[in-house]
């Protein structure tokens, strides 16, 4: 009994003790970070990261609702910052504690959903396309129609997100993907549910290994990810079809919940600096805004590869998410009834 | 002849079909293709480096321990006690405490973790270690209890009284009298809930937060990425622990047989 | 002295009310009540219910319902036969069978679960070999297929030990008796084992069922995002749409189900066999 007791006791003060570091929580997207770059961190500041990984916005989204958890610094894309602002739930930064904002290229701030820049700092940015297997696709794809095509039948992975997979249909039928009309959202939803038969599946970040091993002909994905199917399985090829795409920045923000700001910027900062935005862009391959980390790619190929990084002025239809605010729940409902139609 | 040799076959076949999975998982972590793709491209220890560099692997198995542990000591000690205490309370009391005590066991586990979820949130809990081991100890201890009970109906129930007769206190009579008795049944309820306890991942998931997880959700959102092989090196030596212990387990038995 | 006894209990007793009983009633609660938009203030109402009566949700509970079914009746199907083998070996060996159906389910679920994705990819192991026998390749993965068959996979074990332990109880006379007075085999399946061993299949069918209609990791792993099951439903109101209201109301639905089956088993089993909770202890039958 004693023994036990000893036991239940080391067990306890392990599981207390250990640890005194000050801690950061990290929310960001599944394979998004070279997490190396983590420990980098740790050393300089004498700090503990906790990092944690979402694969969809919504999720996050929820997670933050919640507030199971008081995350420090975030990774959400655009509409979902957007929404955020609005909500009161992001923390406004201090930039003076981000001097490395600076090397962020123009384009990519001051943009749509956070006008005045109060809130958030870009990390990647990246388009929304279809990669597809050169030995099944005789000649090219260059429309999102290939996703409807007969030939393909159960050569379709599409995309378990609702923003991104009734993008393709809104896109397909000429209608704006930040749509507001029921009619158009419910014709999306036809069409999809049309497309249903030649999809193998709708999944998340499983597309890419799926991709890499052949598993199917054509595939909705990320820019950033088509740049590493095509590095490891070279008959991959991606394109950014004719009727337009998303395009998409993934900013940081810091959570008003968040119980260590002062830290959370540091991080900003850090992730910022050259050499650890190149570490993250070579590990996983989208495209960044950062204009230091571009210029140590140049000629090593990556920034001429539309996969990687898309001259935006040949493809002007791309368009960037908006918040849809109450409307999210025709979206919600469209989408459930997408996914249990589909079968 | 037919009759000897076809039901053994059957049988072979059942074990291939649970094991090939596992032969599967035990073999891809040694390929050297970084892609769990079902390709062999060479022989290559490198997910397990990788997996022991990993601070969310480490950090998940400390934590899928310590919850394993505590929660499982926590609720071998309640639940016996509330046993041996529910085992005197009158038949309708006893009634209702069985049937509340069912209700996680034949719950959806999704309904039990939404509900434990609701709970935390609305009397404003922080999530993390707290309420995971809360969480733990809530569905554990039914399992002790239901283990212990018939234990005490097979006990001469006079023997806790004889004792107290004889001027032995509550407390004395249960720790010298009664527990020996159902001691069996106390182990069999822990090995159950420790099991569980290693095993659970929706109840775990809902009600976790703060970077506290367990093995199961690391595996989960691994395999929902499905971009590396460190699962697979993660699943090997989780089978070689459970074999070691299993044949451990029997060499101590087969020497008790050979002693006794 | 009894009453001092009975003390131990009442820490317990408040425990499950809080842990337990509580929670039942805050999901029961939430179903019945929306949100107005402010905090704290609540409105009665049907509406969560009445939005699960679409035809599309309807379906859903169906066609968990149907999945679940059918990988009950594989699982039995398999496992009769399996346990009725075992329990005619050598009772050393007997043990060590039990040990080798027990011993998987030691190894995470979900890494076993993960394990068939390798074997059944269009380019995974079982196409390859199926190819070098000049067939295939087979679209497998993400079907009903695969999803019954993470299920089989996963259950099959709580399906073959309730029914070995009521075997292992029939008296072997019995069959002797029955074949004695010239009962064909099939005969003495049907009028006798059946019969006798019913306790334990309505065991094993319960332990398999429950988890399969409720699941929500097997189709999300081998069936993908669109292989939505009731599971899935509840899953993606709290962790996605975050509706908590009507998350709440499908779990009353599911709950309500389960317990209804539960009920119906326990009907179907006559209500006096015991044979197949003494080994488990695990249900309450």
């Amino acid at each position: 009994m004693k023994k036990w007791l000893i036991l239940l006791a080391a067990v306890f003060l392990v599981s207390c003790g250990g640890d005194q570091r000050p801690r950061l929580f990290v929310y960001n997207v599944g394979e998004y970070m070279d997490t190396s770059v983590l420990e980098e961190f740790e050393e300089e500041y004498g700090v503990r990261v906790i990092y944690e990984t979402f694969d969809s916005n919504e999720t996050a989204y929820q997670k933050l609702k919640a507030g199971t958890t008081a995350y420090d610094v975030v990774f959400p894309s655009d509409y979902m910052i957007e929404k955020m602002i609005k909500e009161d739930m992001l923390e406004k930064l201090d930039f003076s504690l981000i001097p490395n904002f600076e090397n962020l290229l123009p384009e990519f701030t001051y943009l749509e959903y956070d006008p005045k820049n109060l809130y958030s700092v870009p990390y990647f940015w990246g388009t929304v396309g279809i990669v597809y297997d050169t030995r099944l696709v005789n000649g090219s794809v260059d429309s999102w129609s290939a996703l409807w095509d007969e030939r393909y039948e159960k050569e379709i992975f599409m995309y378990d997100s609702q923003r991104d997979s009734l993008m393709v249909a809104l896109k397909l039928l000429g209608y704006s993907l930040n749509t507001h009309k029921t009619e158009e959202l419910e014709a999306a939803k036809s069409l999809l549910i049309k497309q249903s038969p030649f999809v193998i599946a709708y999944i998340t970040d499983v597309v890419i290994s799926n991709m890499i091993a052949g598993n199917a002909g054509l595939a909705v994905v990320y820019s950033g990810d088509a740049a590493y199917i095509m590095d490891e399985n070279e008959s991959m090829e991606y394109v950014i079809p004719k009727e337009g795409s998303n395009l998409w920045v993934d900013a940081m923000v810091i959570p008003k919940m968040s119980n260590n700001k002062e830290l959370a910027h540091a991080f900003i900062d850090f992730i910022l600096r050259p050499e650890i935005g190149l570490a993250n862009t070579e590990y996983v391959m989208y495209s960044t805004p950062n204009a230091l980390v571009l210029e140590e790619l140049e000629g090593e190929g990556w920034t001429e590869n539309d996969a990687f990084n898309p001259d935006l002025s040949k493809f002007p239809n791309l368009e960037m998410f908006k918040d849809p605010g109450e409307f999210v729940a025709e979206y919600d409902r469209i989408w459930i009834e997408i996914l249990a139609g589909a079968k | 002849m037919v009759k000897k040799w076809l039901p053994n076959a059957y049988l072979c076949l059942i074990f291939f079909f649970l094991y090939a999975p596992i032969v599967v998982l035990v073999l891809f972590s040694f390929n050297a293709s970084s892609r769990a793709t079902g390709t062999w491209t060479g022989f290559s220890l490198e997910w397990y480096v990788e997996l022991f560099e990993d601070r969310q692997i480490r950090g998940a198995l400390g934590y899928t321990l310590i919850i394993a542990i505590l929660s499982t000591a926590i609720s071998m000690v309640v639940g016996t006690l509330s046993a041996i205490g529910v085992y005197k309370l009158r038949k309708k009391a006893r009634g209702y405490v069985l049937n509340v005590n069912y209700l996680p066991i034949i719950s959806p586990e999704i309904v039990t973790a939404i509900g434990l979820m609701i709970l935390f949130q609305s009397i404003r809990l922080n999530f993390g270690f707290t309420t995971m081991l809360l969480a733990h100890i809530m569905f554990s201890i039914p399992y002790v209890i239901l283990q212990v009970l018939p234990r005490l109906y097979a006990m001469d129930p006079n023997m806790a009284e004889a004792a107290m007769d004889l001027g032995a206190t509550p407390w004395q009579a249960i720790r010298m009298v009664v527990v020996p008795e159902i001691r069996p049944g106390i182990f069999s309820g822990a090995l159950m809930a420790f099991t569980m306890s290693l095993d659970d991942f929706v109840i775990s998931l809902f009600n976790t937060g703060n970077g506290v997880t367990n093995l199961s959700i690391e595996v989960y959102s691994m395999a929902r990425r499905g971009i590396r092989p460190t699962v697979n090196a993660l699943a090997t030596l989780m089978v070689a622990i459970v074999f070691i212990t299993v044949l451990i387990a029997n060499q101590i038995q087969l020497r008790k047989k050979v002693r006794g | 002295m009894n009453e001092n006894i009975k003390r131990f209990s009442y820490p317990y007793i408040v425990w499950i009310s809080i842990v337990i009983v509580i929670p039942v009633l805050l999901i029961f609660l939430y179903s019945f009540i929306q949100s107005t938009g402010e905090p704290v203030v609540f409105r009665f109402t049907l509406q969560n219910y009445r939005d699960f009566l679409d035809p599309i949700f309807l379906n859903v509970l169906w066609h968990s319902f149907i999945i679940a079914a059918i990988s009950t009746a594989i699982c039995l199907l398999l496992g009769y036969p399996v346990a009725w083998v075992v329990s005619r070996l050598k009772p050393h060996r007997q043990s060590s069978a039990l040990m080798l159906f027990i011993l998987p389910m030691w190894i995470n679920m979900l890494l076993r679960t993960y394990a068939w994705i390798t074997i059944l990819s269009r380019q995974g192991i079982l196409n390859k070999i199926l190819a070098r026998l000049g067939m295939g390749p087979f679209h497998m993965m993400y079907t009903d297929f695969s999803v019954s068959l993470g299920m089989v996979y996963n259950f099959l074990p709580f399906m073959i030990l309730p029914i070995y332990t009521s075997i292992l109880k029939v008296d072997g006379h019995l069959i002797d008796a029955a074949r004695d007075l010239g009962a064909s085999g099939s005969h003495v399946f049907r009028k006798v084992m059946l019969p006798l061993t019913m306790p334990g299949i309505i065991t094993g069918v319960t332990m398999v069922f429950l988890p399969a209609m409720s699941t929500f990791v097997i189709p999300q792993l081998l069936g993908g995002g669109q292989y939505i099951m009731i599971g899935n439903l509840i899953e993606r109101q709290f962790l996605l749409t975050g509706d908590w209201h009507f998350g709440s109301a499908i779990s009353v639905v599911l709950m309500a189900f389960i317990l209804l089956s539960v009920w119906a088993m326990k009907r179907f089993d006559g209500g006096g066999s015991q044979a197949g909770t003494a080994g488990k202890g695990a249900l309450p039958w």
